[in-house]
C-alpha cells in the first residue's frame, strides 16, 4: 500500500481516528459540547479530505475498496449530512436527561458504515459496511431510554434489520457458491447472462434486493419505517432517512450497474413494480397520516420509489440523475427533519399536526424553511427537488420508461394533498399561542445553510450537475 | 436585460414589503405600488424605444434576450417579447397596480407577506407571458401557482382551504401533464437532430409523426385548458374565484385565466399545427359548451361573485372559439377577449369586493336599493355589467364581435350557438344590475358611497375598458404581426380545413 492508496482512503481513516479520539475524550473528560465540537470537526476534516483523495482516484485498494470519484462524491453527501444531523442533536440531547456523548460516538461509527457502501467493490465491504450502520443504527434508535417507543423502535430495526442481513448474506452465498468470487467485476464478469447460471444467481440477486428494501424502505419491506420514524429520536430519524438510505443507494447503484441488471427482464420486471408499489404506498398511506413524522416517513417511501426509476433507466443521465435527487432528497428530507428536532421538547417531538398550526405567525423564519423543504419534495420550482424530479423524469423518459414516469407524475398529484395540509396548517390563521422559547443558534445555522443550499440548486443547479457529471463513472 | 429586471423589480419589492412589515405596515403597500410602477414605466420607456410594434415585420421578437442557466440540460435563459406579449405584460402591469389598490383597506393582517405573494404571482405571470424556453416557462408557470395557494388559503373567505386545495391540485396536474409532454418533445427533437435543447424556435422545427404531436399536444392543451379552464376542467374557477381576497380574484380572472390561452397561442398551435387543427372541432364544440353553461350557471347564483366567476367561464369560452377557429379576426378576437375580460370581470369583482367590505355579505338577495345610497359605485357596477354583456362602445363587444366574424364562414353552427351566449350574457347582466343596485334598499343601512382611492381606481377602469371598446385599433394592431407568425405555421392546415373556401 503506498501513499497514494493512504491519501485515498484519508476519509475513512480521520473518520476511525476521530472516533477513537472522542472514545478516549468521553472517557477522560464527559462533556457534551466537547464531544460534538469534536465529531464535527473530524467530520469537517473528513469532508475537506475528499479532494485530496479527488486528486488520486480512482485507486482499486486491494479487493476491497474501489475509490473513485462516484464513491467520493457520495461519501461527501454522506459526511455532510452526518455533520448537519451531529449539529442538529446537540440542543436536541442537551433537552434530554441522560448521557448524550455517547451519541456522538454512535454517530461516528454509523457514518463510517455509511461511507464505506459506496466505496465497497467486494461482499465483504458490502456486509461490514452495513452492520457497521446498522449495529450503531439500533443503539441510536433506542437511545433515549426513558422513552418506551424509543426503545420499541430500537427492538423493531434490530430485529428488522437482522433479518435484513440474513438475506444479503445467503444471497451472497448463492452467487459466490455460482461464480467463485465474491468481487463485484469478477462476479459481473463470471456472469455473462446466460441461462446457465440463471436460477440460482438471480435468486442470490432477489435475495440480496430484498435485503436492501428492508434499508431502503421500499415497498413491499417498508412495514417497520413509520414506527421506526415515530420512535426515533428526530435527529436519528434524519439520519436513517438520509444518510443511511443514501449510502445503500450509491451502493445498489454500483451494484447493479456492475453485473448489467438491464441484461435481466425479470429483476427489471420486480423493480419496476416495487418501484410502482412504493410510490403509490407511500403517497396514499402518507394521506391517512396525522403524525408528522409517519408522514415524512410514508413520503420517504415514496421518494424512494421514484429514485428507483433512475435504476430502470440507463445511461449517464439516470446516474447524474440519481446523484441529483439524491442530493436534493438529503437537504430537503434533513431540513424537514431539523425543523422537527427544532420545535421538539423533552416531552416528546413535535409530532402532532397541532404543534405545527399557525407556526408561520408564531415563528416565520422556521415555518419558512419547513414550507421551502415541504415544496421541496412536492417538487415545486425554485426549490432543489424540483430540479431533481425534472431530472428523475427526464432520465425516465429518455429510457422509454413511460410507465413509471407517468405513475410519478401522477403521484407528484397524490403527494400534494398532504404536503399542502402541511402547508395549510402552518398558515392556518388560528392557533396563536405565546410563542415558546427560541431554537439554538447551531440549529438556526443548519437549518439557514440547508435552505440556502436547496434555493441555490433549485434556481442555479449548473454547478452541481459539472460535480456530477464528473463523478460518474461514465 | 429589461426583460429580466421586469421579473425580477417585482421579486425585490416583494421581499422588501415583507421584511418592512414589521415596523411599519403601511409602508409596504407602497413599497409594493412602487415596485409595479417602476415596472410600468420601464414598460413605457421601452414602448418607443422597441422597433415600433405597429410596424414589425412579422416572426421577429421586439426585444430578446438569450443566456445560458443550465447549459448541461439544454435549458436557457430565453425572454423575448412580441405584440402580443407586450400588450399581456402591459395588462398584468395594470392590473398588478390595481390590485395592489383594491386591497389597501380590504387586507388588514398579515400585510407584508400578502403583498409578498401577490408581486410573486404578478413576477410568475410576466415570466409566462416572456418565457421562451419550454423549460424557464414551466419554471414561471409553477412559480405563479404557489403564492396564489397561498393568498387563497390564507386572505380567503369562508371556504378558503378547501378551494386552494382544489385550484392547485387542478393546475398542478395539467402542469405535471405538461411537462411531461415538454420532455417527451425535448427527447425526441435531440434524437431527431443531436440536439438536446428547450428552446422555443428550435423546437418548432420538430419533425414530429402525426401519433406522437397528438399525444404531447394534448399535454400541453390539458394544462392550458385546465387554466383557461374549458367546461370539464372548470370546476375549480367558481371556488377560488369565490373564496379569493379581491386581489386575488382580480389575478386570477384577469391574469391567470390569461396564461391558458397565451399558452395555446404561443406553444399549441405553433409547435403542433396538424394535431391542434385535428382536435379542433372538439374544442370548438367545448367553447360553445362553456359558453353556454358559463352563462346558464352564472344565471342560477345568488353569490354575487360566484356568479361573476361563472361568467368569466363564459367569456373564455370565446377564446377557445377564437383561437381554435384559427382564422386571422378570430385569433385578433381571442386575444382581444383576454384584455377586455381582464379589465372588465376584475373590475366587477373589486366593484364585489368593495360592496363585501361594506355589507359584509355577496348574497344579492340582501342587496338592492344600492343606487340611491351609493351612486358612484353603483354606476360603476352599471358601466361593468353593460361592458360584461357585450354593448357596443366597450371593449368586449369588439373581441365577441371579431370572434363570431371570424368563424362564422368555416363555423356556421357553432357560431350561431356561441352568439346565444350574447343573449344569455345580456341576461344575468342585467340581473345583477336589477337586483344588486336596483329596487328597494334591504336592511335598510345606507352605504358608504366610493372613496376617492376607489373612484380614482374605477375611473382609470372605466377608461380602460372605453378605450378598447372605441379604439381597439391599437391592441389589434399591436398584436397583428405575432398573431400574423402564428397563424403562418397553421396556414396549410387552415386552408386544407376549410376546404379551400377562400
Amino acid at each position: 500500500m503506498n501513499s497514494a492508496d493512504i491519501t485515498s482512503l484519508s476519509p475513512f481513516i480521520i473518520l476511525t481516528v476521530t472516533s477513537v479520539i472522542v472514545m478516549v475524550a468521553i472517557a477522560f473528560h464527559r462533556s457534551h459540547t466537547l464531544t460534538v465540537a469534536l465529531t464535527l470537526a473530524g467530520l469537517a476534516l473528513a469532508a475537506v479530505s475528499i479532494p485530496c483523495a479527488s486528486a488520486v482516484a480512482p485507486r482499486q485498494i486491494t479487493s476491497l475498496f474501489l475509490i473513485d470519484r462516484y464513491a467520493l462524491y457520495y461519501i461527501g453527501l454522506i459526511l455532510t449530512a452526518s455533520f448537519a444531523v451531529s449539529a442538529l442533536s446537540y440542543s436536541y440531547l442537551e433537552t434530554q436527561i441522560g448521557h448524550h456523548e455517547e451519541f456522538s460516538l454512535l454517530l461516528l461509527l454509523a457514518t463510517l458504515g455509511c461511507i464505506v457502501l459506496p466505496a465497497a467493490s467486494h461482499f465483504a465491504t458490502f456486509f461490514l459496511g452495513i452492520e457497521i450502520l446498522s449495529v450503531s443504527l439500533y443503539a441510536m434508535t433506542a437511545y433515549l431510554r426513558h422513552s418506551n417507543k424509543s426503545i420499541e423502535a430500537g427492538v423493531k430495526y434490530l430485529i428488522l434489520a437482522a433479518v435484513s442481513s440474513s438475506f444479503i448474506l445467503f444471497g451472497m452465498a448463492l452467487i459466490y457458491a455460482k461464480t467463485g468470487s465474491m468481487e463485484f467485476r469478477e462476479v459481473a464478469l463470471r456472469v455473462p447472462g446466460g441461462a446457465v447460471h440463471g436460477l440460482a444467481f438471480l435468486t442470490g440477486t432477489g435475495m440480496i434486493l430484498v435485503g436492501l428494501g428492508f434499508k431502503l424502505a421500499l415497498v413491499p419491506f417498508h412495514l417497520w419505517t413509520p414506527d421506526v420514524y415515530e420512535g426515533a429520536p428526530a435527529p436519528v430519524t434524519a439520519f436513517i432517512a438520509t444518510a443511511s438510505k443514501g449510502a445503500v443507494f450509491a451502493l445498489v447503484l454500483r451494484y447493479f450497474g456492475m453485473i448489467d441488471i438491464h441484461a435481466y427482464p425479470s429483476l427489471l420486471l420486480i423493480i419496476t413494480a416495487v418501484a410502482i408499489a412504493s410510490m403509490f404506498a407511500g403517497n396514499l398511506l402518507a394521506l391517512l397520516q396525522t403524525n408528522m413524522k409517519r408522514i415524512l416517513a410514508y413520503s420517504s417511501i415514496s421518494h424512494l420509489g421514484y429514485l428507483l426509476v433512475t435504476v430502470l433507466a440507463t445511461g449517464e443521465a439516470a446516474a447524474t440523475a440519481a446523484a441529483f435527487y439524491l442530493t436534493a432528497y438529503f437537504i430537503t428530507t434533513l431540513g424537514a427533519f431539523g425543523v422537527v428536532t427544532a420545535l421538539s421538547r423533552r416531552d416528546g417531538d413535535a409530532e402532532s399536526m397541532r404543534e405545527y398550526e399557525g407556526l408561520a405567525w408564531r415563528r416565520p423564519w422556521l415555518a419558512g424553511v419547513f414550507t421551502a423543504m415541504l415544496f421541496s419534495l412536492a417538487g415545486i420550482p425554485l426549490t432543489a427537488g424540483f430540479v431533481g424530479k425534472f431530472y428523475v423524469v427526464a432520465a425516465g423518459a429518455g429510457s422509454a420508461l413511460w410507465l413509471a414516469v407517468i405513475v410519478l407524475a401522477i403521484n407528484s398529484v397524490i403527494g400534494l394533498f398532504y404536503y399542502l395540509r402541511i402547508v395549510a396548517a402552518l398558515y392556518t390563521r388560528s392557533n396563536e399561542e405565546a410563542a415558546p422559547a427560541g431554537i439554538s443558534c447551531l440549529d438556526s445555522a443548519v437549518l439557514a445553510g440547508l435552505t440556502i443550499l436547496l434555493l441555490a440548486f433549485g434556481t442555479y443547479p449548473g454547478p452541481l450537475i459539472d460535480i456530477i457529471k464528473n463523478a460518474m463513472p461514465f | 436585460m429589461i426583460l429580466l429586471w421586469l421579473i425580477v423589480i417585482p421579486l425585490l419589492g416583494g421581499l422588501a414589503a415583507w421584511l418592512l412589515d414589521r415596523k411599519k405596515s403601511e409602508a409596504t403597500r407602497w413599497i409594493s405600488l412602487a415596485a409595479l410602477s417602476v415596472d410600468a414605466i420601464l414598460l413605457i420607456l421601452f414602448w418607443p424605444a422597441a422597433p415600433s410594434p405597429f410596424a414589425t415585420s412579422h416572426g421577429a421578437w421586439l426585444i430578446e434576450l438569450n443566456t445560458s442557466w443550465i447549459p448541461q440540460l439544454g435549458i436557457s435563459l430565453h425572454l423575448a417579447v412580441d405584440g402580443l406579449s407586450l400588450t399581456l405584460i402591459a395588462l398584468t402591469l395594470f392590473l398588478g397596480i390595481v390590485s395592489v389598490l383594491c386591497s389597501w383597506t380590504e387586507i388588514r393582517e398579515r400585510v407584508g407577506f400578502f403583498h409578498l405573494n401577490l408581486l410573486w404571482i404578478l413576477s410568475g405571470i410576466l415570466g409566462v407571458f416572456m418565457a421562451l424556453d419550454l423549460f424557464l416557462f414551466y419554471f414561471f408557470w409553477e412559480l405563479m401557482l404557489v403564492p396564489m395557494y397561498f393568498l387563497i388559503n390564507i386572505w380567503g373567505h369562508e371556504n378558503r382551504v378547501y378551494a386552494s386545495y382544489k385550484f392547485f391540485i387542478f393546475t398542478q396536474a395539467g402542469g405535471l401533464l405538461m411537462l411531461l409532454s415538454i420532455i417527451g418533445l425535448y427527447f425526441i427533437h435531440g434524437r431527431e437532430t443531436g440536439v438536446y435543447t428547450f428552446d422555443y424556435a428550435l423546437l418548432l422545427g420538430t419533425a414530429l409523426s402525426s401519433k406522437a404531436a397528438f399525444w404531447i399536444m394534448l399535454g400541453f392543451l390539458i394544462a392550458f385548458i385546465v387554466k383557461l379552464p374549458v367546461v370539464p376542467f372548470h370546476p375549480w374557477l367558481p371556488d377560488a374565484h369565490t373564496e379569493a381576497p379581491t386581489a386575488g380574484s382580480v389575478v386570477l380572472a384577469g391574469l391567470l385565466l390569461k396564461t391558458g390561452a397565451y399558452g395555446l397561442l404561443r406553444f399549441v398551435l405553433p409547435l403542433f399545427p396538424a394535431a391542434a387543427a385535428s382536435i379542433g372541432p372538439v374544442m370548438l364544440v367545448l367553447a360553445v359548451i362553456g359558453i353556454i353553461y358559463g352563462a346558464v350557471l352564472a344565471f342560477a347564483q345568488t353569490d354575487l361573485k360566484r356568479l361573476v366567476a361563472y361568467t368569466s367561464v363564459s367569456h373564455m369560452g370565446f377564446v377557445l372559439l377564437g383561437v381554435f377557429a384559427m382564422t386571422a379576426p378570430s385569433l385578433s378576437g381571442a386575444v382581444m377577449q383576454m384584455v377586455a375580460h381582464g379589465i372588465s370581470t376584475g373590475a366587477l369583482f373589486i366593484i364585489v369586493g368593495m360592496l363585501q367590505e361594506r355589507m359584509h355579505t355577496r348574497n344579492m338577495d340582501r342587496m338592492g336599493g344600492l343606487w340611491s345610497s351609493a351612486p358612484r359605485l353603483a354606476g360603476a357596477g352599471l358601466v361593468f355589467a353593460l361592458a360584461s354583456l357585450g354593448l357596443p362602445g366597450f371593449g368586449n363587444f369588439v373581441a365577441e364581435f371579431l370572434v363570431l366574424v371570424g368563424s362564422f364562414p368555416a363555423h356556421r353552427i357553432i357560431t350561431a350557438a356561441a352568439a346565444t351566449g350574447l343573449v344569455l350574457a345580456a341576461i344575468y347582466s342585467l340581473w345583477i344590475v336589477q337586483r344588486a343596485f336596483h329596487g328597494a334598499a334591504k336592511g335598510g343601512t345606507t352605504l358608504r358611497d366610493l372613496t376617492a382611492r376607489e373612484t380614482g381606481m374605477m375611473a382609470i377602469l372605466i377608461i380602460a375598458i372605453l378605450w378598447l371598446g372605441l379604439y381597439p385599433h391599437s391592441v389589434i394592431k399591436t398584436t397583428e404581426p405575432a398573431l400574423k407568425s402564428i397563424s403562418s405555421f397553421l396556414s396549410p392546415q387552415v386552408e386544407a380545413g376549410s376546404g379551400g373556401g377562400k
